[in-house]
């Protein structure tokens, strides 16, 4: 014991030493590089001549970093890396731990987000986080889990998804606004239309395979929105349907009125409270469309996508209807968008088809196929990533001393969403989740390697 | 048939073809093409490469709709159904014909079990209420996929894969993927089964596995079988009524001796010219008083 002590503290000893002999070659190899760079400036003096001056504190600044960061390198990071990596085994175990309650973390981080909003940043501030970043995050997350099931599960790519999350937006906005019916009767019947858009786009593109198919269905999303544009009688063109009615919580509105939901708990009034009753309603449409889409996995009709994702030909030959099994697969997948759609109209409380242009549908098939597709918490990651991504950088001001004032960030949101898919797709190139859950096992659930699945042919 | 099959009524015929015909475009890839496969039997379809076997297969589950002529399929329950008029799905849900791949088609991505819980799709449909009431928990959904489970479990014992039932099916040996494409064709409880080639690319031991898993096929359930082969170990081991296709016409049909011997047979493998058909079964006979001496 005491041996082992004597050992270590010679250890710890020569390691100092080495520290501080690595540190003085590294300022002395500094000094001699920067002498000329940092050390010496030129300037114009005040008879336009071309004098120099010494910077010697600059200079010493820089040398000084060098040595001592090579001797922290040398002393403290080089054995604590050699450390984590002696210990590695360990810390998986652990990581693995944190990966098993991820889920429940999650879920309980997601429904205590806005008290915790509301405490940390008051009320009114809480509405940034709570609407900014919690409701626009769990409203694409909606999507594309709704779109996973079509790309992710049954493989049939559509870049015109977009037209039905249009198509539940609409319905809310325009039968809300003519025949005054409320947001809870009106969001299962958005969810019909779409799904009934869904099989709509769907027959037409059955034979359809691949490129083909893409083509189509984006062509779909183009006609809806352009439906939306020029149908001016009904949809008011792209003035758009504003003030929409507001969702409501067992008849309690969220308004100003004596009625409404402040005065009613003695609240003071403040919009912060529907903001986040519209968060728990989206968390709860999300959790609804993450249960379906587990159950539909074990049930024959997601055995049935996922097997016509792997090979249309095998499926047809075992029996399975194809036709039917797609169709399902679009209305399904639609009826979800057409969820988000209405819930979209009731927050924003105003629609306009500038809303549902193509960049929407690829945003979110870039937040499934970022994801990896067909796993939930692999899209919901991406989710977070992407959108919260994007209203990240609305906030960086910071930015803007750097780049001059002229510099709006989220401008270049398309380009660092570029560059971040390339370097996800290099490194994960099946998305963050690549492995497949099984649906059904003997002796243990192994996951499936995303070696073996297939992305589907349309 | 042969004459002398005097006693054989309807009931003993399974799969009936008759003059049927397939053209595409100008190629006539099967010309009047008659057969009947008798129940309980292992039919085995041979030929050189490009007779059109595949053709005759592709026609009989509904993937090409035949040019010309009629192809019935009788069930053990009596119910006859024309293959030739109903769709590709119909014909392995409704008239019971499952068949394999000649280049595996197995769902990589799913595992083992998953494979053959897929196979029993419309069952477990049924059973589902179709989706409806199993997503809500009502109805006899759970029972019968623990039912699908166990008839999965039994198919994965009989094609000795049991060990892998929880490995992606892409994760298989050649032989392997083989065997589990049967087994999950054997899933859809099909009365007829096709297999292409199921023999290709298996190595000497591999094909006697397969032989028994076949023949217990045949044994067990009663499903009746036909394949399309090139191994002649297999097929004369197994088979036991042989058809032989050359150019999409049909040159010779019998048991497996009458077919080993036919010179047709001989000089359509052999490629010799239609004038030493003659000196061929000379050589034939000659070697088999050879044998017998």
């Amino acid at each position: 014991m005491a041996e082992n002590i004597q050992n270590s503290a010679r250890q710890d000893d020569s390691l100092f030493q080495k520290g501080i002999k690595e540190g003085l070659f590294a300022g002395a190899v500094s000094f001699g590089m920067f002498l000329l760079y940092i050390g010496i400036v030129t300037e114009q003096n005040i008879h336009n001549e071309l004098v120099y001056r010494f910077r010697w504190g600059a200079l010493a600044a820089f040398v000084l970093i060098a040595a001592v960061g090579r001797f922290l390198i040398v002393t403290v990071a080089q054995p604590w890396l050699a450390a984590r990596k002696a210990n590695a085994k360990p810390k998986v175990e652990e990581k693995g731990l944190f990966r098993k309650h991820f889920l429940k973390i999650a879920l309980v981080f997601l429904v205590f987000y806005p008290i915790l909003a509301v405490t940390l940043a008051g009320t009114q501030g809480s509405l940034k986080y709570v609407d900014n970043f919690g409701i626009q995050i769990l409203i694409y997350v909606m999507l594309a889990w709704g779109l996973n099931i079509v790309v992710g599960l049954a493989g049939l790519l559509d870049l015109g998804y977009v037209a039905f999350y249009a198509v539940g937006a609409y319905s809310y906005a325009l039968l809300s606004s003519y025949f005054g019916l409320s947001f809870w009767l009106l969001l299962p019947i958005s969810g019909i239309l779409a799904a009934f858009w869904g099989m709509i786009l769907g027959f037409p593109v059955l034979r359809l395979r691949g490129d083909y198919l893409a083509i189509v269905t984006l062509a779909f999303g183009e006609i809806i929105r352009l439906v939306l544009i020029n149908w001016t009688d009904v949809t008011k063109g792209t003035f758009g349907i504003s003030s929409i009615p507001k969702a409501t919580l067992f008849g309690i509105k969220f308004d100003a009125s004596k009625e409404g939901f402040a005065a009613l708990f003695g609240l003071a009034p403040s919009s912060a409270y529907y903001k986040i009753f519209l968060f728990y309603l989206i968390l709860a449409l999300c959790l609804l469309t993450a249960y379906v889409t587990i159950r539909l996995r074990r049930m024959p009709i997601g055995r049935a996508w996922e097997a016509l994702r792997e090979d249309e030909i095998a499926c047809r030959a075992l029996g399975i209807n194809t036709v039917t099994t797609k169709l399902t697969a679009f209305a399904i997948g639609a009826m979800f968008g057409g969820f988000a759609g209405s819930f979209f109209a009731a927050r924003q409380g105003f629609v306009s088809p500038d809303s549902f242009i193509f960049m929407e549908s690829a945003i979110i098939l870039a937040i499934v196929v970022l994801g990896g597709m067909g796993s939930l918490v692999g899209i919901a990651i991406a989710a977070v990533v992407m959108i919260g991504g994007t209203e990240l950088l609305r906030e960086m001001e910071f930015l803007k001393h750097i780049f001059g004032d002229d510099f709006t960030p989220e401008l270049y949101r398309m380009l660092l969403f570029g560059a971040a898919m390339v370097l996800v797709m290099l490194f994960k190139p099946r998305g963050f989740v690549g492995s497949r859950e099984p649906t059904a096992f003997l002796k243990e659930r192994k996951a499936v390697s995303s070696s073996f699945t297939k992305e589907g042919h349309g | 048939m042969a004459p002398g099959n005097a006693t054989m009524t309807n009931d003993d015929i399974i799969l009936k073809v008759e003059h049927l015909s397939m053209k595409f475009g100008g190629l006539m890839a099967i010309n009047d093409f008659s057969f009947e496969a008798k129940r309980g039997e292992i039919t085995a379809l041979i030929g050189p490469n490009g007779a059109g076997k595949t053709t005759v297969f592709n026609c009989i589950t509904g993937f090409y709709k035949p040019t010309m002529g009629m192809i019935s399929l009788r069930q053990k329950s009596g119910k006859e159904y024309l293959l030739e008029r109903l769709p590709d799905h119909e014909i392995t849900k409704t008239a019971k014909v499952a068949r394999t791949f000649q280049n595996i088609r197995l769902f990589s991505g799913m595992t083992v079990l998953e494979n053959l819980l897929v196979a029993q799709h419309n069952k477990l449909m049924k059973a589902s209420g179709y989706t409806v009431l199993g997503l809500l928990g009502i109805g006899g959904y759970k029972a019968e996929a623990k039912r699908a489970i166990e008839r999965a479990e039994y198919w994965l014992e009989m094609a000795d894969l049991i060990d892998r039932a929880d490995d992606p099916a892409g994760d298989l040996s050649y032989g392997a993927q083989r065997r589990l494409e049967i087994a999950r064709a054997m899933c859809t409880e099909p009365e007829f089964l096709c297999l292409d080639e199921p023999a290709a690319g298996l190595n000497p031991s591999e094909s006697a596995t397969l032989n028994k898993l076949l023949r217990s096929i045949r044994a067990d359930s009663g499903t009746s079988i036909m394949l399309i082969e090139h191994d002649m170990s297999v097929v004369m081991e197994i088979s036991d009524h042989v058809v032989v296709l050359e150019y999409g016409r049909k040159i010779s049909d019998g048991t497996p001796d009458h077919v080993k011997n036919d010179p047709k047979v001989i000089a359509a493998y052999l490629g010799v010219e239609d004038e030493e058909v003659e000196d061929v079964i000379a050589v034939v006979e000659s070697l088999e008083g050879g044998e017998n001496a």
